[in-house]
Formats: C-alpha cells, structure tokens, sequence
C-alpha cells in the first residue's frame, strides 16, 4: 500500500487541501480534480500541453510531482476566466485578454494545446507586459502545435499584450 | 460583388469558448462511474509465433481483472480482426506478431496503476521468425512472408486492379499507363532519371488514440477520438456481429485527426475489453504508444522524365514502392492515390506508373494529410526542376508550358481540372521573389489530387418555433473549423443570424449518415448536403403554410428568413406555431450521392501551390526557410480565416517533413518513438514571412462554388524545399527530410567531385 500525504494549496484561488501519493504527478492531480483544461500529450516535457502556473511560474505538470504544490499556488486555464458567473450565452464577457485574443486570432484548432498555450502565455506577460515578436517565440518554445502553424498563436499574445493590462 | 451576407466572411470559429476556457471536454477527458482502465502489452519482437502466454501472476495482482490475449477474442467467437478494405488486422495478436510494439495482451485493472503493475507480470513467449523491415528487400525472391493468407476483402479502395500483382509482400497494386512510353523515351531531348524517398512519418496528433467503451442493455457505445465515426461502428457491429443500430460510436472534441484517426484503431480492444470484464474500460495511449500504432507510407520512386528540346514532356514513367508496414489499413488507397498523384497535372503523352504497398515487418501505415501526394510529388515535381537546369529553361516557364488548363481532362474519365494552375503559379512565384534574391533560393510546386471523398453524405436540421436551428452532420470537429463552416452554410440559406444555429456532430446515435470525416470533403460533400436539408425544411415550411392558409403551396414563397403567403410576411416560427397549435419544429433531411454535381469522381481536385524561399548555412548543413507562399485555390472561401488556417497547418507539416521528420529504424526497432527524438516543427522554426493566398473562382462542385482545402498546401513543400536546396548548392537532394548532415554530406560529396 502506498501511503498518502495531505496538501494544502491553493487552486485558481481557492484553498484546497488533498491526501496525495507520492508518486502523483501534478497533471493527474487536477485532472481528478476536475480541472481537465490541462492535456498530457508527450508526457516528457517538451510540447509544452499540461502547462500550469505553480506559485506563477510555468511548468510541465505531467513531470511535477503533485507534492511540490504543497504550501503552494496552482493556476490552470480554468483559473482564467474572470467571472465564474457569467451568464449562459454571454460567456464571452468573462473572458481573460488572451483568451479573447486567441478566438480573435483564430489561434487554434483543434484546441488541445491551447489551455498549455494559453497559461504558458500568462507567465510571459505576466514578466514581460509588452512583449517583442521575437520574445514571443522564445517564450513559446516550449509548446507545441500542430494544427495552426503557430503564426496566429503569436498574433494573438502579442494582441492580449495590446489589449488591456493582463489581471493576475 | 458577394451578395452573401455570411458565407465569405472570417466568422468566428463556433467551438472558441469552449477551447480558450478549458470546457472542451474531449474523449480522453470522458470518464463513466465504474470505469475500469486497460493496458496493452506490446510484443518485443518484429516478427514471431507467440508459444505462450503467462498470465497466473498478472491476474493475481492486486485490482487486476483480467488478462486479455487473441485466443480469448477467438474463443468468444467475435470477428477479432479489423480493416476497412481487408479484414487483417488483428485486434490483439493471434498466434504471431509482425511488428515490434505490436498489441498481444490487454491488462485490465480497477485503477490505472494496478493494470499497468499487472501488465509487468504477463509473460509472452516467442519463437522468433526471420523479419524485413526495408521494402524492396520484402519483394526480393527469398523474403520472409508476412501473411501466407490473406485476410476476407471487405472494402474496394485502392483494390480495383492488380488482383493477380497482390502477391508475395505485396499488399496492393496500382497502374496507370497510356500512350507508347517507349517510344516516347527513344526520341527524347533529355531523359532525366533518378530515385526518391519521402520518409515515414508520425503525424502527432496531439490527442493521444483514446477509447471509452461500455454496453448498454447489450448496445455497444464507444466514446474515442476518431475521424470517421461511422467507419468505425461498422467495424465494432463486424466484430461483435451486432446491427448497426445498436452500436454507437461518439467523438466528442477530437485533439487532433490529420488523417491519423481514420478509421478504425483501438476501439475494438477497448469494446472487447468492456465485454469480457463487464465494465466501462477506458484505454488511453501514451504518444509513445500511438507511434507504435499509425504512421504514413514511406515512398522510394524510381522515375524518368523525357522532355523534349522546349522541354515539353514526352512521357513519364514512375516505379513506386511503399513501405506500408505489417498490415493493409488504408494503405491500398494510399498506394492508388500516390500513383495517379506523382506525375502532376500535365499534359503527358505518354505515361506509365507502376506502385506496389509492401508489408514489412513495422508499424502500419494508413492515412496522413494529403495521403500519397507528397509521397509521390517528390518525384514528380522535383524531375521537372532537374529537367529545367538541365534544358536551360526557367522552371516556372517549364511547368507553365507543361500544364493543363482549367476544364482540361489529365486524368483519362475522371472530372476536368477545376482549377487555373497557371495563374496559381504566377501568383505564387511573385510571392516568392522569384527566381531570388540575394542569399535566399526559391522553390515551388503545383499539384492536383483526385479528392479520394466519395460523396455519400446526409445532413438534417430543426428549425425550432423561435426561428433558431440545430444542424446534425456526421461530420467530426477536427479543428479544421467544420462546425462554424456548416454553421455559415446554414445561416446564409436559411437568412438567420449565425449565432441562431448549433450544431450536433460526430455522434452515430444521434447525427445523420457520413461516409467519412476526410479528404477534405466536408465544405464540399457535406457543405451540399447541408445546403440540401436547408432546402427540404424551406419546402417543408412552406407545406405548412400552405396548409395554414389553405392555399396551393405555389401560393407560398421564400422570403430571406421565411416565407410569405398573400403579401404577408411570416418567419419559420411563426408558420411552425400556427400550423402546431403551440410549439413545434421542423425537420430537414439533405443526402448527396454519387450523382448530380458529384456524378463524376472525383468531386473536386485539391489543389497544391506552395513554396518557400531558404538559406542555407555551409558550415553545418542546416537549412532555415526564411518565407513560406501558398495558393489555396479553394474555389470560394466560405470563411477565408479558417481556410488560412489549413493552409499555414498542412504547410507546416509538411515543412516539418522536409526537413526533420522521420521514422528510424534500427534493426528490428523504432528507435525515435518521442516527441524529443521525433521532432516536429517549434515556433522558432517557423518563417518570418508568411503570404497565405486565395484564388477564389467559384469553379467547386461545393456550396457556393467551393471545393476541399486542408491537405494541399502541404502536398508540394517536399519537392519545394528540395528545389530550393539543389539550386543553392547545385545538387538536388532526392531524400527527405533535408536533415543537417544529408546536406551536409551533398556538398561534402559534391566538393570531393569537383576536387578529382
């Protein structure tokens, strides 16, 4: 028997407290939690889907240990969304900068990396407001694509840059 | 000049909340209470009879269930075989296995560790048999044999010549020949000869394959992520010999397709699974996993060119062979469509192409994005730009001399060109600069594929009484944008806002008939079959009208956004209440088929026209392309972004192809099954400059005037990017991807020439 260990951090602002194994890994994590915005694709950190903010930064959950998060605070796209209570049918308003950029941009496709998009391009503004074409590259390295190409997924954070200040 | 006023436009893509927010539940987010996990034990060997299975220990382990193997498949007298053209591949393997990393064993657990603990206690024994990996050594005398019998034929595609060719390691046979090639060679100007090879490839979507599968009152219902849902029910009904109506397949979000999720894969050993447990199982692939599953058919070409001395083609003639791997999937297509795709669409008076699918002891080959075109149009288009050095003839002049013009027949009974080649072209080369500057060297490529679409598709939608409409398309959300597409079909035909139609798709228990979610086919082949059912409900709206206002039914006319009866104008709605008493709806049902503007195949050619301008650095080999043109020749743009969208994607994969993508084999094994070793496209390695064109000249048999896009941009970046690199160092490479140390090794080899 694999013995469990209690959490306490917070996740999109809530406090939460769980009995974790060892072994875990932060995607699965929130992923039983119901928070499935975050994808595993190839599960050795490189394309960058199960991208979420711990403490603010980036990281690759699918090889992040769920213990790390411990005192901690855990962001997912789900987190970005300003107001939970948005009407059915005027979702639109509560929308993050990047995420309306992304829809404006036609920044996706088939949309399963762009919840890692989305949060990877969070922290970037987070640290750099205004970013240049050129910082948006490096940044993004480390997600992959392979619907869009990825032009039209640069022209939208550098829009979400333009667009308002980003809110934590 | 568009008198549309929503077909045309960069409407907003249907699916983006969900997408942006996190809520787009896809398969692999599905869970069902209950729900029990599997595993798939993976033979270690390419070629073997399996002498045993051990299993006691592995169904010991804690929260094990069950251990599955072939032999219980057969035991339960299912049909434990799969393939939408021959019944071959095995669900698990029985009695052998044929590649390395192929399914033998299913462990399934109550959690996902305790089947994967389980799975590290099965115990598979082997006799090893001889095995081949390359192709051309499959057909040599000699060869081990893959499959002495072969499995029933159960579909037609790429199968309809060639019976008595499908012999040894030959999994399919295509020919396509006319005129005296011999003769035509004899008094050629210049011959140009040469071999070439487009890699095997791993599509990578993203979506790992995933199935959740579990019966109800005896009904099998599937949730995965695949292409063609009705393609696969048919193979789930074959197996467990079940109607069609009571099984049921769903792809919710589908994280990727490309072509990787057509037809038929895991879904069988997920449903079996469920079967013989009595519980939802859910079967979920590691990328790793799903390298082992699906990749494209490699091609090695043999060609010849004869030009004459204006370099005008004399005749063509191609030898093709595809590595297919250890069973037939979509391959024999694949092999047919490579064979009437590698010699352009130019006028040749003489032609000869001969292409065998060939098993080797690998993972299966089956469809990819643009399936055969790239494979073959390395060939073809790279021996015209050879051609033209070597004549002295401009290439873009060489092609513009060579190609058919729109309503010219190349392909002898199939549909005329649907398209102006020659203008694509001009456009594309001043895109690029050509013939160059400075340090930067272009290279470009036209192609037409015969869309393999066959055009059976239904469609049916509700206008509801408050004027808004649900659309049902068997036709599945890839990303491509086919919700909001269909979506601006129907807003447009039906005069409604857009935001007053949803859409239900990719659910056989639900939606209407689709024959595939492919090709390219949905504006097109399902676009009119939406348009159809727009126009049954219109009909239908205006019977009750007729019958509301007692008058002939010719007393009623369309308006915009309903119908008007005496002078009085009415909405849908307002029809629906009055002829309902309170409520009510009304049903359109739409179907194409292969007649009408679809009677000749193929229903519209997808046009390739793309090309890029690179540098290269000497020192090291790699090559970076600087700009990227295409041409989506698409007919009509029923929402231009998203038509942008497929363009700058299938370009990119196939720069990915060009240049690092390839499938390697070691010995008997796939040595790079990840995404490091494996490595596709990144956001440093796109081009800075990116000119996505369209030519819109509404000459589709789709709505509108539009035909398929999506596969094309993609077709000719191969030969493009080869182009490129031989007219910068002045050598051609006739291998793909034009990885760092092939060019490397090219000028290396070319400078030891020019010092002897």
């Amino acid at each position: 028997v694999i013995p469990k260990r209690a959490i306490r951090f917070r996740l999109n602002g809530i406090e939460r407290q769980v009995e974790i194994e060892d072994q875990v890994v932060l995607l699965d994590m929130v992923r039983e939690m119901g928070f499935v915005g975050a994808k595993r694709s190839c599960d050795m950190q490189v394309c960058g889907t199960c991208t979420l903010l711990l403490e603010g930064r980036p990281v690759s959950a699918c090889t992040t240990l769920a213990l790390e998060a411990d005192g901690r605070s855990v962001e997912t796209v789900e987190g970005l969304t300003n107001d939970r209570t948005a009407a059915p049918g005027n979702e639109a308003s509560a929308l993050h900068p990047l995420q309306q950029a992304f829809i404006d941009n036609f920044a996706f496709q088939c949309g399963y990396c762009t919840p890692g998009m989305i949060v990877a391009a969070k922290a970037l503004l987070d640290e750099h407001p205004a970013p240049s074409e050129e910082q948006v590259r490096h940044w993004m390295e480390g997600n992959i694509c392979r619907c869009t190409g990825y032009q039209s997924i640069v022209d939208a954070i550098l829009d979400a840059a333009q667009r308002a200040p980003v809110s934590v | 000049m568009s008198a549309h006023r929503v077909v045309g436009t960069p409407a907003k893509r249907a699916d983006g909340i969900a997408k942006v927010t996190g809520g787009a539940r896809y398969a692999v987010d599905l869970t069902v209470p209950g729900m029990a996990h599997a595993i798939v034990v993976r033979s270690t060997r390419a070629h073997a009879k399996i002498v045993s299975i051990t299993r006691d220990a592995a169904e010991r382990s804690p929260g094990v269930l069950k251990v599955i193997t072939g032999d219980d498949l057969v035991a339960a007298g299912w049909t434990p075989y799969y393939g939408h053209v021959v019944l071959d591949h095995p669900v698990l393997a029985i009695e052998r296995v044929r590649y390395h990393g192929e399914p033998v064993a299913l462990v399934v657990g109550e959690t996902l560790l305790d089947a994967a603990e389980g799975a590290d206690l099965v115990e598979i024994e082997y006799e090893d048999l001889p095995s081949v990996i390359d192709a051309d050594e499959a057909l040599a005398e000699g060869a081990p044999i893959l499959h002495e019998r072969r499995g029933e034929r159960v579909g037609d595609e790429g199968m309809d010549q060639g019976e008595g060719e499908v012999v040894g390691n030959v999994c399919a046979f295509a020919r396509v020949e006319w005129g005296d090639v011999e003769a035509a060679f004899a008094r050629a100007h210049l011959v140009v000869e040469g071999e070439y090879r487009y890699p095997m490839l791993y599509g990578y979507a993203m979506e790992p394959y995933n199935a959740l599968a579990f019966f109800d009152q005896g009904d099998l219902v599937v949730y995965s992520t695949a292409q063609h849902v009705y393609m696969v029910r048919r193979d789930l009904a074959r197996m467990f010999d079940l109607s069609l109506a009571r099984v049921r397949v769903s792809a919710p979000y589908v994280g990727g397709g490309y072509g990787t999720k057509s037809y038929t894969k895991i879904e069988g050993a997920c449903a079996m699974a469920a079967a013989l447990t009595g519980r939802p199982v859910k079967l979920v692939l590691s990328v790793e996993e799903a390298m082992l599953t699906t990749r494209s058919d490699a091609s090695h070409i043999r060609a010849r060119t004869a030009f004459d001395k204006d370099g005008m083609i004399l005749a063509r003639d191609f030898d093709i062979v595809l590595n297919s791997g250890a069973y037939t999937d979509n391959s024999p297509l694949v092999n047919s469509k490579t064979a009437n795709r590698c010699f352009g669409p130019y006028r040749i008076p003489a032609l000869r192409v001969v292409s065998r699918s060939v098993f080797t002891n690998t993972v299966p080959a089956s469809s990819l994005r643009g399936f055969g075109a790239p494979q073959g149009n390395i060939g073809g288009e790279l021996q015209m730009d050879e051609g033209a050095a070597k004549l002295g003839i401009d290439p873009l002049e060489l092609r513009l001399r060579n190609l058919v013009a729109p309503g010219e027949v190349f392909l002898p009974g199939k549909r005329p060109l649907d398209a102006d080649l020659k203008e694509d072209l001009r456009c594309l080369a001043m895109s690029l600069g050509w013939p160059g500057e400075g340090a930067l060297t272009v290279g470009f490529g036209v192609s037409a594929s015969d869309a393999g679409a066959y055009p059976t598709s239904t469609a049916a939608l509700r206008i509801h009484a408050d004027n808004s409409v649900t659309v049902f398309t068997g036709s599945t959300e890839l990303g491509q944008g086919s919700r909001t597409v269909l979506s601006q079909i129907v807003a447009e035909e039906l005069g409604l806002p857009l935001d007053r139609v949803g859409l239900v798709g990719g659910d056989t228990g639900v939606v209407t008939y689709e024959r595939t979610t492919g090709a390219s086919r949905t504006t097109t082949v399902t676009g009119r079959a939406v348009q159809e059912a727009c126009r049954d409900a219109r009909r239908r709206v205006r019977e009750l009208a007729a019958e509301v206002f007692k008058v002939a039914a010719t007393d009623v006319a369309d308006t915009p956004a309903g119908v008007r009866v005496d002078g009085t104008d009415l909405s849908y709605g307002e029809v629906i209440e009055r002829w309902f008493g309170a409520g009510g709806e009304v049903l359109g049902h739409g179907a194409v088929r292969k007649a009408d503007g679809f009677a000749q195949m193929p229903p519209f050619y997808e046009i390739g026209c793309s090309g890029v301008a690179l540098s290269i650095d000497r020192e090291t080999g790699v090559v970076r392309i600087e700009k990227l043109a295409t041409v989506g020749d698409v007919g009509f743009a029923i929402n231009p972004a998203l038509v942008h969208g497929q363009d700058l994607g299938a370009a990119t994969m196939g720069m990915g192809a060009a240049l690092r993508e390839e499938l390697i084999y070691e010995g008997d094994q796939l040595v790079n099954s990840n995404v490091v070793d494996y490595r596709v496209p990144r956001f440093g390695d796109q081009p800075h400059a990116i000119d996505l064109m369209l030519a819109e000249r509404r000459d589709g048999a789709g709505p509108f005037g539009a035909k398929g896009a999506g596969e094309g941009a993609g077709n000719t970046i191969g030969s493009s990017v080869a182009a490129a690199i031989g007219r910068a160092i002045g050598v051609f490479p006739h291998e793909l991807p034009a990885t760092p140390e092939r060019v490397w090794r090219l000028l290396r080899d070319r400078d030891e020439r020019a010092r002897r």
